[in-house]
Parts: C-alpha cells; sequence; structure tokens
C-alpha cells in the first residue's frame, strides 16, 4: 500500500469513525450517569436522521409550502442541522421520561431497564417501519459535495465538515464536563447516585440534560451521516447503533474521552480491514478484534476497573 | 413407578398429537405451530440457565442456535440426501431415522464448544461488558456463515427437505414433530435435572454472590463452563430442529431480533423459572400467531406489552417459584420426586 | 504441624501498602484473636490467606501445605471456612441450600451424576443433605430451614453464615467480625457458641473482632494490627495494658484531645 493510499484510507477512517464517535458518545454519557446501556440510542440516531430528512425536505417547499424566501441550500443545511439537534433531543429526553423514569423511581433493578430499553429500540424501528413504509427514502442533498484531491487523495467538503465537526464537539464537551457545574453534577451522579441528592444537586435534571446531549449528538450524527450517504431506511440506526456501543465500551464506557477513542478505534480496523480483505469480512474480522481486545482489557481503553471490597 | 407419572403424561402427549395428525385434525400449520412451541421451549429454557439461574446477561443465544442448525443441516444434507453440492448420499437415506438425534447431538456440540467462547471471557467480566461479547459472538457466527459459500453464504442452505422425505419413506408419520418432542423433553429433562441438584445449584450461588460462592467451595469457572456449553449446547439442538422444520435457513434468521425474541421468552416467564420458561414460551408463540394480522405492527406491540410487564410485574409470569410452588398440588403429579429442600 | 503458617505476608494495592511482614503459627485447637484500629488490614490478611487475594510477597502455609496461588475455592476444599464482615448469604435460596452449597468440593459427582441419578450423585445428595440437617440442628436454626435468610433477623442470618462455614467440616475457621451489629444478649449467645464450635468440632478458630468483650473472653492469644504491621501480640492481659496498642486505638496520651 503506497503513501497515499494509505492518507486516503486514513481520512476515510476518520470520518467512518466520527459517526461511531458521536453515537458512542450518547451512549458513554447516559451510561456515566444512568449505568444504564440506552439500546435504543442508535434508534435515535435513525431518528434524527429521518428527523432532519422531514425538516429538510419540508423546508425546501417539497411539501407544497414554499418558503416566502428563497433561501440558499447551505443556510436550509445548518437550520436543518440545529433544530433536528433540538427535536431529537426532545425525542429522548421524551423517552427517559416516559419509559426509563418510571422505572427508576420505583427502584427497579437495573436489568428490567436495560430490557426496557431493548424493547424502546425495537418500537422505534418497527414503528418508523409500519407508519413510513419499506421503501427508502433519499436525503435532498443540501451541500455542494465538491471533491478536492491532492495528488491521489480525494476527499470531499462534506467529508472535512464531519471529521472537523466531532472534534469540535469532542472540545466542547471537554469543556462541559470539566469546567461546568452541571458536567460536574454528571461526573459526580457516575461515582455515587444516592448522595448526590443529598448535596442539593437536582438529579432529573442533570439526567434530562445528559439525555438531551445525547440525543443531540446523535442528531448531529444522522443528519451528517445522510448528508453524506443519503440513503434512509428505518433499520439503519440498529447495526450502527450496536457497534457504535461497542466502541464506546472498548474506549470505556463512562469516559467521553473513551468514547471517542472506541469510536475512531472502530472505524480504523474498518476501514483498514475492508482495504486488506475482501469487504464480506469486514464486520467479522472488526468484531473478531474487538472481541479480543475486550479480552485482553475488559474496562475498555480509558476505563476505570472498580475493585470489589469483601 | 409413581416417579414416571410426568414422563409418561408427556410421552401421553405427545401420542395424542400424532395422532390428531394422522387423524387429519391439525392442519400444516397447526402443526407448525406446535413445533415452534417445542423449539421455543428449548431454546427459553436453556437461556434462563445462564441468564436467569446464573445471572448473566447473554444477548447472542441466537448464534448457537445457528451453529447447532448449519452443523446438523449440513450433516443431514451430506449423509442422507443427493444434494448437488455434497453428491450422492454417503450412507442409506433410511437410516436417517436413527441417526438424526446423533446429528442433532453433533450440532449441540458444536453449540456447546462455540458456547465457550462465551463462557472463558465470563471468567473475568460481568454484566454489560458480558453482554458485548455474546453480542459479538453472535455476529461472528452470522458473519462466518455468511462468508461460507460452500453452505451457501448470505443466500442460505436448503435440503432438509430431502431429509424428511427420505424418513417419510420408510414410515408415514410426523417424524419431525417426533423429534421436536423428543427434543423438548429431552431438554426440560436435562436442565430440571441439572438446577435441582446441589452441583447445580451452584450457579445460583453464583448469581446471588459469586465472591461468596467462590470462598465457600464452588469453582465458579467450572460452573460457568458447564452452564455456557450446556445452554449453548441445547440452544444448538434447537437449531437443528428448527432447520428441518423449515427446510431452508440463512444466516439472517439468527440475527439479534432472534436472540431478543428469546430474551422476551425468558424474562416473560421468570428469570430462574424452569416452568416458567415453558409457559412463557408456548404463550409467546401463541402470540406471535395472534398477532401476525398486524404484520408490522405486531414488533411495536409486543415490545410495549414487554415494557408494561417491565412496569408492573417486572419479575414476569412466575419470578423464580416454579410452578409447583404456586399450585402445590401439582406437585403430586409433576415432580413427585422432589422433596421440600 | 502447625495448622496455619505465615512468614514474611505482604502485600500491595497498587501503591498502598496494606500488609508488611506479617508471621502467625497457629497450632491445632487454639482460639487466636486478631485485632486492630479500622483500616489495619486485618480482613486483607483474611483475603490473603483464603485465597482471594494472591499475595505480593510472603509465604502462607496451611497444614504444612503451602497455599500460594490456590484460588479461593481449592483453599476452602483443603478445610478453610470463612465468614465476611459483611453478611454474604444467598439470599434467594432457603438457608437449608445455603448449608448445601458450600459441600461442592466434596459432592464427588460431575455434571454426568445428576443427569442420569447415578448411585453416586444419589448417595453424595444424601450425605450433603445430612450434614446440612445435622448443622442446622446444632445451630437452633431448624425451624428456618425453608426461610430466605434475606427475610430473617440479623444476629440469625450471622448465625446461618458460621452455620454455613461449619457444613465444610474445617479443621480451620476464620471469623471476620461476627459480633458486628448486635446487642449485648446476642453478643453473650454468640461467645458460648464460638466456645462450643471450637470444643465440639475440635477445630482452630481465627477471629477478628472489635467487640472488645469477645477478644478478651473468648481468645486465648491475641495479635494487633496497625497499618499493616504487628505491633503487639500476647494474651488478652498483655494486650489490655499493651501501651503501644492503646496508642493505636485511642491516640496518644499527652496530645492535646486526650
Amino acid at each position: 500500500m503506497n503513501l497515499e493510499t494509505l492518507i486516503q484510507n486514513f481520512l476515510n477512517a476518520l470520518q467512518w469513525g466520527s459517526f461511531y464517535a458521536l453515537i458512542a458518545l450518547g451512549y458513554t454519557l447516559v451510561y456515566g450517569v444512568l449505568l444504564l446501556i440506552n439500546f435504543a440510542h442508535g434508534d435515535i440516531f435513525m431518528m434524527g436522521a429521518y428527523i432532519g430528512f422531514f425538516l429538510a425536505t419540508f423546508l425546501l417547499g417539497q411539501y407544497a409550502f414554499a418558503l416566502p424566501l428563497a433561501f440558499p441550500p447551505q443556510i436550509i443545511f445548518v437550520v436543518t442541522l440545529l433544530l433536528t439537534m433540538v427535536l431529537t433531543a426532545f425525542a429522548g429526553v421524551t423517552l427517559e421520561r416516559v419509559a426509563y423514569r418510571p422505572l427508576r423511581r420505583k427502584g427497579a433493578n437495573r436489568l428490567y431497564v436495560v430490557i426496557t430499553a431493548l424493547m424502546c429500540g425495537l418500537i422505534l424501528e418497527n414503528g418508523n417501519l409500519a407508519l413510513l413504509g419499506a421503501s427508502r427514502r433519499n436525503f435532498p442533498q443540501l451541500l455542494s459535495n465538491t471533491v478536492y484531491s491532492i495528488g491521489e487523495v480525494t476527499f470531499s467538503d462534506v467529508k472535512i465538515l464531519v471529521i472537523l465537526t466531532t472534534i469540535g464537539v469532542f472540545l466542547l464537551l471537554e469543556a462541559i464536563v470539566r469546567k461546568t457545574k452541571l458536567g460536574m453534577a454528571m461526573r459526580a451522579i457516575s461515582y455515587d447516585r444516592m448522595a448526590v441528592p443529598l448535596m442539593g444537586i437536582p438529579v432529573d435534571t442533570v439526567i434530562v440534560f445528559t439525555f438531551a446531549l445525547g440525543s443531540s449528538m446523535a442528531a448531529l450524527a444522522g443528519v451528517l451521516f445522510a448528508t453524506a450517504y443519503p440513503v434512509l431506511e428505518p433499520y439503519m440506526g440498529a447495526l450502527v447503533g450496536w457497534k457504535a456501543f461497542i466502541a464506546a465500551v472498548i474506549g470505556g464506557i463512562g469516559e467521553i474521552r473513551g468514547a471517542f477513542a472506541g469510536g475512531f478505534l472502530l472505524g480504523f480496523v474498518e476501514i483498514f480491514v475492508a482495504a486488506f480483505f475482501p469487504s464480506t469480512l469486514r464486520d467479522l474480522i472488526a468484531f473478531s478484534i474487538l472481541l479480543v481486545f475486550l479480552s485482553i482489557r475488559p474496562t475498555g481503553i480509558f476505563g476505570v476497573a472498580r475493585a470489589t471490597k469483601i | 413407578m409413581r416417579r414416571f407419572v410426568p414422563h409418561l403424561l408427556y410421552a401421553l402427549l405427545c401420542l395424542l398429537v400424532v395422532f390428531a395428525v394422522q387423524s387429519d385434525l391439525l392442519n400444516a400449520y397447526l402443526q407448525l405451530i406446535i413445533m415452534f412451541m417445542g423449539v421455543n421451549i428449548i431454546l427459553s429454557s436453556s437461556l434462563n440457565l445462564v441468564n436467569g439461574y446464573m445471572g448473566e446477561f447473554s444477548v447472542g443465544h441466537a448464534g448457537f442456535m445457528a451453529v447447532g442448525a448449519y452443523i446438523t443441516s449440513v450433516l443431514n444434507v451430506w449423509l442422507f440426501t443427493s444434494d448437488r453440492v455434497f453428491g450422492p448420499a454417503v450412507l442409506p437415506p433410511a437410516s436417517v431415522i436413527y441417526l438424526f438425534p446423533v446429528t442433532l447431538l453433533i450440532g449441540g456440540i458444536g453449540a456447546a464448544l462455540v458456547g465457550l467462547l462465551v463462557a472463558v471471557p465470563s471468567f473475568k467480566t460481568r454484566g454489560d461488558y458480558l453482554a458485548i461479547i455474546t453480542l459479538a459472538v453472535n455476529y461472528i457466527v452470522k458473519s462466518s456463515i455468511e462468508n461460507i459459500q460452500g453452505i451457501g453464504g448470505a443466500r442460505g442452505f436448503m435440503g432438509m427437505r430431502n431429509v424428511v422425505d427420505a424418513m417419510q419413506d420408510v414410515a408415514d408419520i410426523p417424524w419431525i414433530m417426533l423429534w421436536v418432542f423428543a427434543g423438548t423433553g429431552f431438554s426440560v429433562w436435562i436442565i430440571y435435572r441439572f438446577v435441582n441438584s446441589t452441583y447445580g445449584k451452584g450457579i445460583v450461588a453464583i448469581r446471588d454472590d459469586e465472591i461468596a460462592a467462590e470462598i465457600m467451595s464452588v469453582d465458579t469457572r467450572r460452573m460457568k463452563i458447564t452452564a455456557f456449553m450446556l445452554s449453548s449446547g441445547l440452544a444448538g439442538v434447537a437449531g437443528g430442529l428448527f432447520a428441518h422444520i423449515l427446510g431452508y435457513i440463512n444466516p439472517g434468521t439468527f440475527t439479534i431480533m432472534k436472540s431478543t425474541e428469546i430474551m422476551v421468552m425468558v424474562y416473560l416467564g421468570g428469570m430462574g423459572s424452569l416452568s416458567g420458561s415453558v409457559l412463557s414460551a408456548i404463550g409467546f408463540t401463541v402470540i406471535l400467531e395472534l398477532f401476525r394480522p398486524l404484520q408490522v405492527a405486531k414488533w411495536v406491540v409486543i415490545p410495549l406489552l414487554l415494557i408494561l410487564l417491565m412496569l408492573f410485574r417486572p419479575e414476569g409470569l412466575l419470578g423464580n417459584r416454579e410452578l409447583t410452588d404456586v399450585f402445590p398440588r401439582l406437585r403430586r403429579i409433576l415432580a413427585p420426586q422432589r422433596r421440600q429442600a | 504441624m502447625a495448622v496455619l503458617e505465615i512468614r514474611n505476608l505482604t502485600h500491595f494495592f497498587v501503591g498502598l501498602r496494606a500488609v508488611y511482614n506479617f508471621d502467625l503459627t497457629l497450632e491445632g485447637g487454639e482460639l487466636l484473636g486478631l485485632i486492630g484500629p479500622n483500616g489495619a488490614g486485618k480482613t486483607t490478611v483474611f483475603n490473603l490467606v483464603c485465597g482471594f487475594y494472591q499475595p505480593s510477597e510472603g509465604e502462607i502455609c496451611f497444614q504444612g501445605k503451602k497455599i500460594n496461588g490456590f484460588r479461593p475455592h481449592e483453599v476452602t476444599a483443603l478445610g478453610m471456612a470463612r465468614t465476611f464482615q459483611n453478611i454474604r448469604l444467598w439470599n434467594t435460596l432457603t438457608v437449608f441450600e445455603n448449608l448445601c452449597i458450600p459441600q461442592h468440593h466434596q459432592l464427588g459427582y460431575g455434571f454426568l451424576g445428576p443427569i442420569f441419578r447415578t448411585r453416586n450423585y444419589l448417595a453424595s445428595e444424601k450425605r450433603v443433605r445430612k450434614t446440612a440437617e445435622e448443622i442446622l440442628d446444632m445451630l437452633g436454626l431448624r425451624h428456618y430451614s425453608d426461610e430466605l435468610p434475606k427475610n430473617l433477623p440479623y444476629g440469625l442470618q450471622r448465625r446461618i453464615e458460621i452455620g454455613r462455614a461449619l457444613s465444610i467440616r474445617p479443621k480451620l475457621l476464620l471469623l471476620d467480625e461476627p459480633a458486628a451489629g448486635m446487642n449485648p444478649s446476642e453478643v453473650d449467645q454468640l461467645i458460648e457458641l464460638i466456645r462450643w464450635i471450637r470444643d465440639e468440632f475440635k477445630l482452630t478458630i481465627w477471629l477478628i473482632e472489635h467487640h472488645m468483650r469477645v477478644v478478651m473472653n473468648i481468645c486465648e492469644w491475641i495479635e494487633v494490627l496497625d497499618f499493616g504491621e504487628t505491633i503487639a501480640r500476647g494474651t488478652p492481659e498483655d494486650i489490655r495494658q499493651n501501651r503501644r496498642v492503646i496508642q493505636a486505638y485511642l491516640g496518644d496520651a499527652d496530645s492535646v484531645y486526650a
């Protein structure tokens, strides 16, 4: 493999890994705060893509409703992105309120909440399938998608946007978690949920904030993904969701750095495996590598092992 | 002699069903449902062993089912039928009627060995981390099968109908129905005897307090290997039966969705309750059929029902008690030799 | 041959030195106490001896056999049983079953036994039940045989835990703060019980305890640990007057807070 192919694959891996990282982020935030694997999260990613689709097509005037002014597609893209993030955040918060909070109130065993999460994911996927049918939707092209090339290495502006956005999100989130009070509260809850309300911190508010944040990140990933790969279908969140979950665990679940590390690592593994092996083996080898990794270091890259005292 | 009442009752039930089939009282659709009930009972009770009795979180049970399904199917088609890929039958086709359980068991053993892939990591990890490993194994199995072109890859594998035909040529009785009954009875019998022994109860001790179990002389590693292998092995047997009911299998059947279905049955019936798993498997098969007209909405309603279950009765139908605990009179018929602990 | 011999036992938790150069020789039939302020490392010593941790340095010999690196269930199979600081009973198994499980190491049958109801299996189960019933009777727990431990009062649970340890028929019994959380009358019963167990079962008992009445009343010999090191050893009388021990527990006599 020559240098240019290497760089090409490197860029592809960065982009591919960005999606995993953004979604893994949602898993890790919720897990850190609730010790819950929100299995419905991959489907929130899917919802983000679909909400983005409907918003974009609506704003483009495809529903017999034309906006007074003809906005350039770039503006529509930004508006769609931001609005989708907000709406999906609402969706995530609603999910928490309707499905997880009642169980939390009852003090239910963590396992029951996990099962509920799995079920919510199924409802979202199949609800989409039932309501919108099996036909795939095409996300409208909003960005110019110009392809640049340096030598033999090609990349599009969308690709660059995805990578830069992810890095920006990482910096933003690190700042939130380490420098703000809310971030500190999130970290506190991950250590001891019982003590936190005794110290006057409104646990429910922090949890709502966490879900909102994680869901909006998934929505961001959803819209960006739909921009890069414009075909939408109801089960698109399922496999991506499971893989992002694995990425979050590889990185060390509960750690933001872990979500990004795991996401990019998974992206790299998949792209480079696909470069050397037939593409049908891609998932197989990627999963096997992950399995081996977890056997050696079960707590993940940045995870902290919690010792049991007896 | 009283000890054998439950076994005799079961055999009677099996005979009744066969008789009904022979007299055309049960059409093909109903026969299919009964056979699926049997397969689901095996799947649900074998997963309950690991998720219920041992308290782990295995989310990839369909992977073991796939291993057994493919091993048994490939063996049977190769040995007993003339096939485009494998050539003429190696053994006389009629011998399938007594070699079928052998190939089923080989499929089960294969699945049990794959179960080791999950058992060994379980020494060091629990809970969420183990869940991922089981997920990965499920996916690896599916992916591996898709990549083996010799057995059809992603397109699937068929030829099991010829195997069943070979059996029908010997005697015109519902062979697969009989094998399903045998397999189900066998599985429930093994699991029952295992979990009611002091040896088997070691896995409940692991669930309640693994550290205390280890320190109180329970070899937790051996117990985990035993439980995982038994669980995945039985799932493999279920897979083999499943393959011959349908006559065609493809890797797409054995995904996380299928694993989720099996999990639903376990949690519906109650973790750690064998009779709960049996009842919920039967009930769930019926529910799936009842909701068939809803088509896709079926998979919105069923998860919704399970969520309601989690909210209002999370321990499932029977919790971790058995049917004979709820209806003690039944103990006289169903478990006459089981003494009060 | 000494029942338990520990030489130079040292253990680090990453950078923290929890136990340092701990030595001990326990002869058969002795009743030894291990005391010290909180965080001194007493439970860590137990955890090292029973195999839960692998010692960083040092040697542990049980009945002449070196048990460094043995897994806990192997150590237990040799004849060592223990109770825990926080009760660790199996709460979805009945009291009776709690007393059957620890006999796992002497079941003598494998997976096929219960499946085929072999003669070996049936004899083993009978033996296991018999032992469990004996222990129940001896400790006055017969009445609670089918109860779940979590539904029973705390003092009873402690007694069940001791019974569970006894069902192993151990040669050495380690008791980790058995009197914790007990009221005075329960403590009196416990003192009687421990003495009776030692005499009836002819075993060696090693006890961690904070309750001074228990320690002074039943222990024949006491080791005192502070910050992982032995600071004193002797008879109860010696220890009571030992200046270093008093200092470890109560602080310096000349300090401002005295």
